[in-house]
């Protein structure tokens, strides 16, 4: 009896995740299988297979030869790894001082850190393209990473100080005892144990950063950093688009994320925190 | 060498006060148990002497010389954590190792220390293992060794046992029984299982509230205590409290310890009913409700056919009480 209510629930439970698998990567679908077809076949019979007829690899050859593609996705890469960096380390750091010691306005630094999920850096474009001229950083990669930390941090710390509470004081006190530095229990002792999180605010922190097309336009728009996403608007006209095109380019754009997403989902799985209390 | 000196030591997160002034002295080479109820800063203590809670106010003294400020890794002590703490990411002969590595000991030196400690403990075959691969009484043993292979002149045990099923804990005991006598170094060790307490302890210290009640060696303390929190909170199952105005006497209360109560049908000076009677083989304890006294515990040694609801007689043998005052306080005579 128990066996067989057992059976419906995870019959239903599946239903209900492939159900939305299917409607999650369906745009996915439509937009990696179109790239492949020929421009009159993508209107024609956008669901389709490409078949033998219809299949063309156009918008490949146009996304190759139009601009700097590689440099683009470079571009892309640098920017986002480097943000990806100074989120995970910086975050952690904070958010290891937040959970781990105890000063004057503990409580008060981590409401001020966290503030930042509730207020988007949007708002502060003019501000922050003012800052970039000053500085004369406009048009570099720098002033994106700059901007993506400060745009993945609030989250981040949030995140982190919470999972980092979780850690056991004892194995933290064991290292103090045995001489280890504050540093070493942060690198060796905690961040292996945090880990999955870790992966988690990684996957949150990289795909709007990867997307973004906002900060790119106004502060790098140069040809020699444009990042992907600004690369691929040339092929979005006010009155023709070259669809083939933009397919293709974000086919290709996909494949970086998925890479790095792959990269952190097995952190996210691995789990090698047993045995170390308990 | 090893000897350890509280002097007026108080500890307070923010306003709350959990250490209230301990004074405590721990001769070198003496097994020191704390106990205490739950929330009274036993732990909070021996983070402090270990180094990893700042004092508040008052001097912690490790062979004379003031440590209040100095590093837990400098104060040459070693420290056994009821969660065994061990670096999940290490073999157990770099667990072990970890400290001296820290300090600057050679390779050859380690492997020895390791060695010498392993063979101990018989972790010899478990060294190249990780935390992850071992049963909880095997970490419990690594994080024994890794203390071991220090040398301390201290070591703290929070509750080392804890985590342990009941045979494991007998045998873990006797083990850290044995390696104080071979080790003679001064050990300090925090638990509220009266067992541990006293067949460990050479002395024991009860805390309430963060303030030191009594210190004394176990049968000092447990045939001479010098209040009603002492006395009810040291033998198990716990000694009865009987009120002294309902008894006729000018003490405030008789304390007087269940195996001190005769039980008998026909005669006695407390009458009372069987309410409850729980037979372990060895002991029968009856549990039996006095008019005017509350529910009073009777211990005998052996099997005793008593039967809930009988009508029953208690003695409690006077030359065996203890008079406490109105504050608790004991009132010897
Ligand atoms: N970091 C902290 N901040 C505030 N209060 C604390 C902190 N750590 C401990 N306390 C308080 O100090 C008191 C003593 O705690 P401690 O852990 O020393 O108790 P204990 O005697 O070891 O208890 P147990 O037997 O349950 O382990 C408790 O009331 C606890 O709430
Ligand atoms: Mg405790």
């Amino acid at each position: 009896m128990q066996a067989r209510q057992n059976l419906g629930r995870t019959i239903a439970a599946h239903a209900v995740l492939i159900t939305w698998t299917l409607v999650a990567l369906f745009p996915v679908f439509v937009i990696v299988v179109n790239s492949f077809k020929s421009r009159k076949a993508i209107f024609a019979d956008p669901l389709s297979l490409p078949l033998p007829s219809n299949f063309d690899m156009v918008g490949y050859t146009t996304v190759m030869h139009q601009g700097d593609f590689f440099q683009y996705f470079l571009n892309s890469m640098i920017v986002t790894v480097g943000s990806l960096f100074c989120v995970l380390l910086f975050g952690a750091m904070a958010a290891f001082a937040l959970s781990e010691y105890r000063f004057k306005g503990n409580t008060l630094m981590g409401l001020y850190l966290a503030l930042g999920i509730m207020i988007p850096i949007r708002l502060g474009t003019v501000a922050i393209l003012q800052m970039m001229v000053a500085t004369g950083l406009v048009n570099t990669r720098t002033a994106l990473v700059l901007v993506y930390s400060a745009q993945g941090l609030p989250l981040a710390v949030f995140i982190l100080s919470e999972f980092m509470r979780t850690v056991s004081d004892d194995l933290k006190n064991a290292g103090r005892i045995d001489g280890l530095s504050e540093y070493t229990i942060f690198f060796r002792l905690v961040l292996p144990l945090v880990r999955p999180a870790m992966a988690t605010v990684a996957v949150f922190t990289m795909i709007p950063i990867w997307n973004d097309l906002w900060f790119p336009l106004i502060l790098a728009p140069g040809e020699e950093v444009k990042t992907i996403t600004l690369g691929s608007q040339v092929f979005i006209g006010q009155f023709v688009t070259d669809w083939n095109a933009v397919l293709a380019a974000l086919s290709l754009a996909i494949l970086p994320v998925l890479v790095l997403y792959l990269l952190f989902s097995r952190q996210l799985i691995r789990g090698i925190t047993a045995g170390a209390v308990k | 060498m090893g000897a350890l000196t509280l002097t007026q030591v108080t500890k307070a997160f923010g306003k709350t006060e959990v250490i209230k002034g301990v004074d405590l002295r721990v001769e070198d080479g003496e097994f020191c148990v704390f106990v205490g109820p739950s929330g009274c800063g036993k732990s909070t203590l021996l983070r402090m002497i270990a180094g990893l809670e700042d004092v508040t106010d008052g001097e912690v003294a490790i062979d004379g010389v003031r440590v209040n400020e100095t590093a837990p890794a400098k104060r040459e002590i070693a420290m056994v954590f009821q969660s065994y703490a061990l670096y999940p990411h290490l073999t157990v002969r770099d667990n072990m190792g970890l400290a001296l590595k820290q300090a600057g000991v050679s390779k050859v030196a380690i492997v020895e220390a390791t060695n010498k400690a392993a063979n101990m403990l018989s972790l010899d075959v478990l060294l190249d293992r990780r935390p992850a691969e071992l049963s909880g009484g095997q970490r419990q043993r690594v994080a024994i060794g890794r203390a071991i292979v220090r040398t301390p002149k201290i070591f703290l045990f929070d509750e080392p046992l804890s985590n342990l099923d009941a045979a494991l804990r007998v045998a873990t005991r006797i083990e850290i029984a044995k390696l104080h006598r071979d080790l003679k170094a001064t050990m300090i060790y925090v638990t509220h299982d009266q067992v541990e307490a006293m067949t460990l302890a050479d002395k024991i210290v009860v805390l309430r509230a963060g303030k030191v009640e009594q210190v004394g060696k176990p049968m000092e303390v447990y045939n001479n205590p010098d209040n009603t929190f002492v006395a009810s909170f040291i033998g198990s199952p716990q000694m009865n409290m009987l009120s002294g105005a309902a008894l006729g006497i000018t003490a405030h209360t008789l304390g007087i310890r269940p195996e001190h109560v005769a039980i008998s049908r026909d005669k006695g000076s407390l009458p009372g009913r069987i309410s409850h009677v729980e037979k372990l083989g060895g002991e029968t304890l009856v549990y039996v409700q006095v008019e005017g006294q509350g529910l009073l515990t009777v211990r005998l040694l052996g099997e005793y056919d008593w039967q809930v609801d009988e009508a029953v007689y208690l003695s409690p043998d006077q030359t065996r009480a203890f008079l406490f005052d109105a504050g608790g306080l004991r009132i010897r005579t």
